[in-house]
């Protein structure tokens, strides 16, 4: 018996713990093409914007493998599966055997077609070599393009601010985040970018990237010329299932589990944002590329690979992001729909806004900018799908809390407390 | 294999019944976190940063109660950190937040069912939870110092790290 596990991010760490918890003696082994102790990928912008030291970034104790017991084979680029054989072939030519495999290979970046993406100074925004590179021309008083300004795309910009960098911000939408803030919303997170000097362009593109061997500017869609010294790709990320993609093993956007995290190959899974999942607000299969999620995938993968039966299928989009200190929290779903009522409370003066999206008396999704603690208790509200009839007119209300639930729901949730 | 491991994890529960809104649980609570745990007057006058209170009270008269980490056995807000500073002890099941590590991406208070993960902004912007007073050798203050027996610690037995139905009531 032996356990393989392909990728050192979230789900591989989750899958380590979860299979740990039942199987303390089956060799585990973690392939990365990363030469680094596991860490946190969300922290490169804070490890560029020097809120967080290199050695800050590990995710898990420096003893983690030597405590868990794993055998790791790290900066060696895994290239090919043999289903039949139960084999992994590497890049120095050794084939891994496995019992059960874990296939937790990340997301990588989705780049659209624009010219002169061959020069130098273009990065991604992914992982710890990207800032590592970015950090060398990242020098106070120079000029940076940023493309995309969602997730990713923004906290670049914040990691660029606090390194004294001008920036711009170009993307083709109407708005900033747009999958996550409406136009409200947006508003408020624009102007704590215009505070902080940065430039947002929207509804443009990047026709051409401009220089000679190396980036110096670009040319958009409107015909405006923006000079600058390096440019940061941060458009999106897709499901980076290059490793299996011929294989036959079934990919749609991601590669395809059941909620036990098997893929369509026997003793084969994939956990964290390589694969889908059930999002179970939208009731369908997508990617819910989140480190929650990364995190539960893998730990289901991991109880799974040992025997166990453990299911994963409440996931759905959670995230906090505070944006120059701006502090954004959202889950569930952030768009208006038919048939799903809002209940949103905008106080200009404050900076604050709260929005809460509700199907047939059940919390489905909200919004919180600036006054965002205890938000848990919502996120909690859309886990469970409980009737919020009774909460509906003190949703957002300040000190919002357990004191506002009936007694009944109150006692049960409080007297629960902890239990899984 | 452990499938078949035992432990006893201990909850600190709250009677609202009881409580009376005094809020000497948070006063005792800041002093256990402050420089200061064994002297209230200079905790409060001395500490150059005054820690913030780890159990909340909620409270709209008449109703009251006090509110902390529950440390769950499946502790969303470990499972959510995006940095690894939030952990759980794999033995006696507290939840702590490594604040060194934190970096107030807050991220656990999105996840935190029971909304008792708060934000601290008196140092360098971190999150402030409930740590079971580990330093005070895990008998936290607020339940000690609740005048109205309010709060009481409640042990909680756990098969295999999933919940068992049994309880063994230590109910004070």
């Amino acid at each position: 018996m032996s356990y393989v596990i392909i990728g050192n991010s979230t789900a591989a760490v989750g899958a380590i713990e979860g299979i740990r918890k039942y199987d303390s003696s089956t060799p585990v082994t973690v392939v990365s093409d990363e030469p680094y102790h596991t860490y946190s990928r969300p922290l490169i912008s804070y490890y560029l914007g020097g809120k967080v030291t290199k050695e800050n970034m590990i995710y898990r104790p420096l003893d983690f493998y030597q405590r868990n017991n794993i055998r790791t084979m790290l900066g060696i680029k895994a290239m090919s599966v043999d289903y039949s054989n139960k084999t992994v072939l590497l890049e120095n030519g050794e084939k891994l055997g496995y019992s059960k495999l874990l296939l937790a290979t990340g997301g990588k970046p989705f780049i659209p077609p624009m010219g002169g993406l061959d020069k130098k100074n273009i990065f991604n925004f992914i992982k710890m070599d990207d800032v590592k590179a970015i950090e060398k021309v990242a020098v106070r008083g120079s000029k940076a393009v940023v493309i995309g300004a969602s997730f990713s795309g923004l906290k670049a910009v914040e990691a660029l601010v606090k390194r004294n960098v001008s920036v711009t911000v170009i993307d083709i939408m109407s708005r900033i985040m747009p999958r996550v803030l409406d136009d409200t919303a947006a508003a408020i997170a624009a102007k704590t970018l215009k505070d902080h000097d940065v430039k947002v362009l929207l509804n443009n593109t990047v026709e051409t990237i401009l220089g000679e061997d190396t980036a110096a500017g670009v040319l958009l869609k409107d015909g405006t010329k923006i000079d600058c010294d390096f440019i940061i790709l941060a458009i999106g990320v897709r499901c980076n299932t290059d490793l299996v993609k011929d294989s036959g093993i079934k990919i749609n956007r991601g590669i395809v589990v059941d909620e036990k995290m098997q893929t369509s190959i026997p003793d084969v899974y994939a956990a964290g944002d390589v694969a889908e999942g059930y999002n179970f607000i939208e009731e369908k299969m997508m990617e819910i590329a989140i480190i929650p999620n990364a995190y539960y995938q893998g730990e289901t993968a991991g109880a799974n690979m040992t025997g166990g039966n453990k299911t994963f299928n409440d996931g759905f989009i959670m995230n906090s992001m505070p944006l120059l200190d701006l502090p954004i929290i959202s889950a569930g779903i952030s768009e208006d729909r038919e048939g799903i009522e809002v209940i949103s409370k905008f106080e200009p003066e404050k900076d604050t806004y709260k929005k809460f999206y509700i199907s047939d008396n059940r919390l489905v999704g909200y919004l919180l900018i600036n006054e965002v603690d205890r938000a848990g208790i919502y996120t909690d509200m859309i886990r469970n799908q409980s009737d919020i009839t009774a909460l509906k007119t003190s949703l957002g209300a300040e000190g919002f809390g357990f004191i506002n639930f009936p007694k009944d729901m109150r006692k049960e949730k409080m007297q629960k407390g902890g239990a899984a | 294999m452990d499938n078949n491991k035992v432990s006893n994890r201990k909850r600190i529960y709250a009677k609202e019944e009881v409580c009376i809104g005094c809020r000497l649980c948070e006063v005792h609570c800041v002093v256990a976190h402050s420089q200061y745990k064994n002297d209230i007057v200079k905790a409060y006058k001395k500490s150059p940063q005054r820690p913030l209170s780890r159990i909340l009270v909620e409270e709209t008269r008449p109703v009251s109660f006090g509110l902390q980490c529950r440390h769950c056995d499946d502790p969303k807000c470990v499972k959510a950190c995006i940095t690894g500073a939030m952990q759980q002890d794999p033995d006696t099941g507290i939840v702590t937040n490594d604040e060194s590590r934190c970096i107030g991406c807050w991220t656990c208070i999105l996840a935190c069912p029971y909304g008792v993960i708060k934000r601290d902004f008196k140092g360098r912007k971190v999150a402030s939870k409930c740590d079971f007073c580990i330093d005070l050798g895990g008998s936290p203050a607020c339940v000690k110092n609740c005048p109205n027996e309010a709060l009481y610690v409640d042990e909680v037995r756990v098969l295999n790290n999933e919940e068992s139905k049994e309880k063994g009531g230590t109910a004070k």
